[in-house]
């Protein structure tokens, strides 16, 4: 069960600041939605906390800080991170995208491993031996989490996983997503557009608006939220 | 007949260099899909210090294991020093590919300056010896050289296909940024592809060396065009296709060379770049190439 505690995260690309100081919590297995509109930091938030890009200020795992640290540091600390456009190796076959998420673990741990997803993922074993590439972009983003829980996270980062995804398809993610966190009792930090969704598998969320949190509270007080109704629902 | 079986051995003989050096070239590309101009002046550079310790008293082959072993430290280290600096893979391709023919530069004439301009006599890898087949002799020397681009064909067959660190390069090829998100350590490995590379390349030098029976600064040249042909028609993703491009456009600019009367040696180039684009005209990745597949 890892925590994660952010605090004051300042993060952007060359001199453009893209997130104003940033803070939010995750208690062990805990779902935490990140609330977002396009351009409001959502990426830069998870690619911040993953080691992907220089930050200020810290980011806390189990009350280590691991602020500034590389991906392949933070991913052996138990943070896989699913990114944006899902960053499946199209030149790999489906297997063998698998074998690089489990790169950290031993060959039995993959061997078994690899049977569980393709269990839970019937698609993706259908197409074991296929090249991600060729995949639809549902069957990538199934790859892309399965990929990532290859490592045994404690924590997994999902940055927009409906993104260009047909709203059945979406569901369907969103559904998968919900019973491996129950089965496993992995945390999720997961950013996304889609409020809908996002909040009927999350325990709390934030909301962030041009790099910073303008409100947060449990799933519930923030459907019930009329203007958080209004930008994010769509209704 | 017999003419046409010794015109094949020749072709054999001028193919395994380029094999060779495509090979190198391949390497490269898979393991950080960049393409590296200096690689035959690394390969002449490495067969120097080869030369250096022949001179020195060490036996031929030993010279050539430690000029392999040379030239994998100075691929990694030219990588880490570098090519990181212009950001990898990841940073802008064509200011990688400009400092790779600097590179060309500073090696050949850095050469030029350490060791003269004039060729020195460096010994046949596997003896003077030539046997008979068929009729034709072929020099144990080029027999020796198929043998061991067979082993390194094999060799890397299997590293790409069977073992962690060839998943690594290949994670890392495919998508560097995804491959450092699933602990695969991008730096370590990308420098261990150069290192790989350059000590195929220094391979290739030793043995183009072994050939012509000298080094000189400028011995790889022609063999580095040659090889990026045989490269291109093989596949620039496929080990074997290196090899096999290799070996065919040695033949066919032999074979041409031989019976083709208009063509003369003066057109010896001619007739290999020809059968490149034509098989690119029909099969845009090379004969043994993977095409590349995305969908949106």
């Amino acid at each position: 069960m890892t925590t994660l505690e952010v605090r004051d995260l300042v993060a952007g690309y060359g001199p453009v600041r893209v997130l104003e100081g940033v803070s939010l919590d995750l208690a062990g297995g805990e779902v935490v939605v990140v609330l977002g509109a396009n351009g409001a930091g959502k990426t830069t938030l998870l690619r911040a906390i993953s080691g992907m890009i220089p930050v200020q200020g810290s980011v806390r795992l189990d009350g280590a800080d691991v602020a500034g640290r590389r991906p392949e540091f933070l991913l052996r600390r138990g943070v896989a991170h699913v990114p944006q456009g899902r960053g499946t190796f199209n030149d790999l076959t489906v297997e063998e995208n698998l074998r690089v998420g489990g790169f950290t673990r031993t060959a039995a741990e993959v061997a078994e491993d690899t049977e569980r997803w393709l269990d839970l993922f019937p698609r993706l074993r259908e197409r074991r031996d296929q090249r991600a590439g060729s995949m639809s972009g549902g069957e990538q983003q199934m790859l892309a989490i399965a990929r990532a829980l290859m490592s045994r996270p404690s924590l997994l980062l999902l940055d927009e996983p409906s993104l260009g995804l047909a709203p059945l398809v979406t569901a369907d993610v969103f559904s998968s997503i919900q019973s491996i966190v129950a089965e496993l009792g992995t945390g999720v930090l997961v950013v996304e557009q889609n409020a809908n969704l996002a909040l009927g598998i999350a325990d709390r969320g934030y909301v962030l608006e041009t790099g910073s949190i303008v409100s947060s509270g449990t799933a519930a007080e923030l459907s019930a939220d009329d203007s958080i109704r209004r930008a994010y629902l769509g209704v | 007949m017999q003419l046409f079986i010794q015109r094949v051995f020749d072709g054999l003989q001028a193919g395994v260099v380029y094999a060779i050096l495509a090979l190198a070239i391949v390497v490269i590309f898979r393991a950080s899909g960049l393409l590296n101009f200096a690689q035959g002046e690394l390969a002449m550079f490495t067969t120097f210090i080869a030369w250096t310790f022949l001179d020195a008293g060490v036996p031929w082959w030993a010279a050539t294991i430690l000029s392999a072993v040379v030239g994998f430290v100075i691929g990694a280290v030219l990588y880490r020093l570098l090519i990181v600096r212009l950001g990898g893979p990841a940073g802008n391709p064509l200011a990688i590919v400009i400092v790779t023919i600097g590179l060309f530069l500073i090696l050949n004439d850095g050469a030029g300056i350490i060791w003269g301009a004039n060729p020195a006599k460096v010994p046949r890898l596997f003896g003077d010896g030539r046997v008979e087949i068929l009729g034709a002799g072929i020099s144990v020397q080029v027999l020796g050289l198929l043998g061991v681009l067979a082993l390194l064909v094999i060799g890397f067959g299997l590293l790409f296909q069977r073992t962690k660190l060839g998943l690594a390069l290949r994670a890392v090829t495919s998508n560097q940024e995804s491959a450092g998100l699933a602990g695969v350590k991008v730096m370590t490995t990308l420098m261990i592809g150069w290192g790989l590379a350059s000590a195929i390349g220094a391979l290739a030098g030793t043995f183009t060396a072994s050939q012509n029976a000298s080094v000189d600064t400028n011995m790889m040249q022609i063999a580095l065009i040659y090889a990026f042909a045989a490269a291109t028609l093989g596949g620039f993703d496929s080990p074997l296709g290196a090899v096999v491009g290799g070996l065919i456009i040695g033949l066919v600019s032999e074979l041409v060379v031989g019976y083709v009367d208009v063509i003369g040696p003066d057109l010896r180039l001619l007739p290999g770049f020809v059968l490149v684009l034509v098989v690119l005209l029909v099969r845009p990745q090379g004969l043994f190439g993977s095409a590349q597949v995305a969908r949106a």
